[in-house]
């Protein structure tokens, strides 16, 4: 084969390459934004319960099992997608499972646990968000995954759907848990 | 049962299909006449069957049929009548029909016609045209069936995602499809070629029409999808290199570079490997955009519904289809016999740097486009790629191609006398360029980038101007010669200068907008007022109203200037309760010379709005040059030889399957 054949066969040498990140690409999700903190300890923070029925969160409180932390609001449409999710997971028991109830005023937060269930073992009121900030909140639901020593090693960015359950958290939880 | 019968002749159209693929090309090796006739008759029965399934789609989503999970899913009953109509198309598997009937109307096109083509090069044609659908209708059927039943039906449905209710992107993706699709035309010529072994004059002249209505129809598409984005998504700006933008802007750059590259196969029979090249490329890119659209493999404000198993079929079929091209090309296109040779100044030589600089652009946004998942697929982490890197790289490239377009269609074919052009050009040309420079220098000196921008729009459009008057003889002789040398002027000169005009008028739009923008962001109560490049914006509260399946938050500006009234915006936020959603209508006031933009957002909880005002300066030139462009596409696209045929085709040039076709009969 000759020096100029060559070049006319770099089309397809070209595209064989890219295809092979094409197959790759099918199965990354581009919208698994890493967080800053992961592999860091949580932010030391200390937040209030929201009311007499409920007892506040502490970075203190972390650690010792896998837990995960989801923060909402009541004025937070996705949150009400993914409660069910977070019903069903507080009900098998599988993680222990903490909130925190962002930028949000104590009597809708109640109303809101009120009517969809509360799947929480504690919950912090983070009524400025400073928390949030610390914890690199942009939007909620956000949810974090913390292992035993207490250090994030996942963080969820939106509602949790049952594809993300199966695919990213639970499998993540029982390798931790080993 | 409509919708059964929807299903039914979508499936019969995939049947015809796959005789359509097969017979006319083995009747074209075996120069069988009765074999390639089959060609004519598919394409024909492709096109009505596939038209029978668009409307039954259509008829569903027009009745609310909800039993349809497509339309339950993407329509509502209290929708406009219209959005019912284009809710067809604004979503994934009712678009893969729209696509699917495009082009079936394109390979019915061929046969209406494409009389004067050789029946073998027909029937080749038609056949690849055949391939193409195959895999688009099985696409649809077999992983994106619109036509799949809901038991029970719902009350009612979930709605069109309510940015996509709008008058611009009703058109707009209709538009895009005939681009995309019409290249696939192009690439079955490509493909039909590289089969027969013959690239001639006459083959360049039958792909031409097919490839300037592609690039018309895709020009006026990306033209209305970035005007969508200017009006509707309220940020002020029109161009994002988002990727399911550069996804419609890489065919487009491959098919300029193809529409100037097969004039120079048709006059002087060069860059003939080339050329097919860049009907393969120019597909594959709309295929590899309709890959990153639909696959989910990259973020997008506006992709749709993704989905890892279509992402799967859709690359199986780029895999066919592009690395199938590619292999055929690299065992055939060597075999090519190049004819005219050329000097490097010459008009050849200015298409070839014109094609380098194309591509060379095409590949800078593929990179950038696909950066991300190249970084992510090697785990070296998350990036994202936007203006900074596009803009960056992309003005180098284009700033040569412009002042080359001014120069390129005055030399002459062959060899070309350098000194002796600008000779005739340099009055003109350095006139233009150096006083615009300065005046807009003295006016707005904030930015060297705008004043240079708009000199180089200038010298474009000058030298347009200029090369028809020297080509009239408008300046020696008498006027009546120079009205009759002026009609006599083919209309493929005036489809290109005026392309080129386009050209001019849009890099002048996107210039001013971008580098003598002024944005100012504020708080305001009802009888604040705000001064912005001159105009006195007085807000006058925000008023609720009711559409017809949303509610209305309506804000009101009164806009003067030294006291009299220019105008009244009435910028909008709506909210579509049935998807919970809220979209933006920005208040636009439109002039020669400006767009006045407003745009009104939350309330602050203390009787004040956010608002936010922006004045863009020739924004309106952008798509005004994008249309003068398409127009001039059109323009050529009825110039004279295309009307009476091509030439005979070459006897000189045996095609190098000869000997197969000739044992046959």
């Amino acid at each position: 084969m000759n020096k100029s054949r060559l070049y006319f066969l770099l089309p397809v040498i070209i595209f064989g390459v890219l295809c092979i990140f094409l197959l790759r690409g099918l199965s990354l999700d581009p919208s698994a934004v890493p967080t800053a903190l992961t592999d860091k300890n949580v932010p030391i923070f200390d937040l209030p319960a929201l009311d007499d029925q409920t007892i506040g969160l502490a970075s203190s409180d972390l650690g010792g099992e896998v837990s995960l932390i989801n923060v909402f609001a009541s004025w937070c449409l996705p949150c009400r997608v993914e409660h069910p999710l977070l019903m069903k997971m507080a009900g098998d028991g599988v993680v222990a499972l903490h909130g925190i109830n962002y930028k949000d005023a104590s009597k809708d937060a109640r109303a809101w646990l009120d009517e969809l269930g509360d799947p929480f073992g504690r919950i912090g009121a983070d009524r400025d968000g400073r928390v949030g900030i610390e914890l690199g909140v942009y939007g909620v639901p956000e949810t974090f995954v913390i292992d035993q020593s207490g250090r994030i090693r996942y963080k969820h960015i939106g509602p949790i759907t049952q594809r993300d359950l199966d695919k990213y958290l639970l499998p993540l939880i029982e390798k931790l848990n080993q | 049962m409509i919708a059964e019968f929807g299903h039914i002749a979508l499936i019969f159209a995939l049947t015809i299909a796959l005789v359509q693929a097969v017979v006319p090309m083995l009747g074209a090796a075996r120069n069988d006449e009765r074999l390639m006739l089959v060609g004519n008759t598919a394409a024909l029965g492709q096109w009505i069957f596939i038209l029978i399934a668009f409307f039954a789609l259509m008829n569903a989503y027009v009745t609310s049929d909800f039993s349809v999970a497509n339309v339950a899913n993407n329509s509502h009953s209290a929708k406009p009548l219209i959005y019912k109509i284009a809710g067809v198309w604004g979503n994934h598997e009712g678009s893969l029909v729209l696509w699917v009937l495009i082009l079936s109307t394109f390979g019915g096109a061929i046969v209406l016609f494409g009389g004067n083509l050789p029946p073998a090069l027909r029937a080749r044609v038609l056949s690849v045209q055949a391939l193409v659908a195959i895999g688009f209708l099985s696409f649809s059927l077999f992983t994106s069936n619109p036509f799949e039943r809901l038991a029970p039906a719902p009350l009612d449905g979930v709605g069109l995602n309510p940015l996509l209710q709008d008058p611009g992107l009703a058109i707009h993706p209709p538009f895009l499809y005939l681009g995309y699709v019409g290249f696939s035309i192009a690439f079955a010529f490509a493909i039909a070629a590289l089969v027969e072994g013959r690239v001639d004059a006459a083959w360049a002249r039958w792909v031409r029409p097919w490839t300037l209505v592609a690039w018309s129809f895709l020009t006026i598409g990306i033209a209305l999808g970035s005007w969508w984005a200017y009006y509707e998504l309220g940020w002020g700006g029109w161009w994002f290199w988002d990727p399911v933008e550069n996804a419609s802007f890489m065919p487009w750059l491959a098919g300029t570079a193809l529409l100037h590259s097969s004039i120079v196969s048709e006059k002087r029979d060069a860059l003939k490997a080339w050329t097919i090249l860049l009907a393969i490329v120019t597909f594959s890119l709309s295929l590899l955009g309709t890959f990153l659209v639909r696959s989910g493999v990259l973020t997008s404000v506006h992709s749709f519904a993704s989905d890892p198993a279509r992402g799967a079929f859709i690359l199986g079929f780029l895999v066919i289809v592009v690395g199938g091209s590619f292999i055929l090309f690299a065992l055939r296109a060597p075999k090519l016999r190049s004819g005219g040779l050329f000097a490097p100044v010459s008009r050849e030589g200015g298409m070839v740097i014109n094609n380098l600089l194309l591509s060379a652009a095409a590949a800078t946004v593929l990179l950038g486009t696909l950066y991300p998942l190249f970084v992510d697929a090697l785990g070296a982490g998350k990036v994202s790629v936007g203006p900074p890197y596009f803009n960056t790289v992309f003005i180098p490239l284009m700033t040569p191609l412009i002042l080359l377009a001014g120069i390129a269609p005055m030399l002459t074919w062959k060899r070309s006398d350098l000194a002796g052009m600008f000779a005739r050009m340099r009055v003109a040309l350095g006139v233009s360029f150096l006083g615009l420079f300065w005046f807009v220098y003295q006016k707005w000196g904030n930015t060297v980038f705008g004043a240079l921008g708009m000199a180089i729009s200038a010298w474009l459009a000058v030298a347009v101007l200029w090369d028809w008057v020297i080509r009239v003889r408008l300046l020696e002789g008498s006027l009546t010669g120079s009205f009759s040398r002026a009609i006599r002027i083919p209309r493929s000169t005036y489809g290109m200068m005026c392309a080129h005009f386009g050209v001019a008028v849009l890099v002048a739009g996107i210039t001013a907008s971008s580098a003598w923008k002024i944005e100012a962001i504020q708080v305001m109560e009802p009888g604040d007022s705000v001064s912005v490049a001159g105009y006195e914006y007085l807000f006058q509260g925000v008023s609720q109203t009711q559409g017809p399946n949303y509610s209305v938050d309506r804000g009101h500006f009164v806009v003067t200037r030294d006291g009299s009234l220019v105008t009244e915006l009435w910028p909008e936020n709506r909210f579509y309760p049935v998807q919970q959603q809220p979209t933006t209508e920005a208040g636009i006031h439109t002039r020669w010379n400006a767009d006045l933009y407003a745009v009104v957002g939350d309330p602050d909880g203390q009787g004040g709005w956010s608002t936010r005002i922006y004045h863009n300066p020739l924004v309106v030139w952008i798509w005004l040059g994008a249309f003068i462009m398409a127009f001039g596409g059109v323009l050529s696209l009825s110039d004279r030889r295309h009307r009476i045929g091509a030439p005979r085709r070459s006897q000189d040039s045996l095609p190098i399957s000869a000997s197969r076709s000739r044992t046959a009969h």
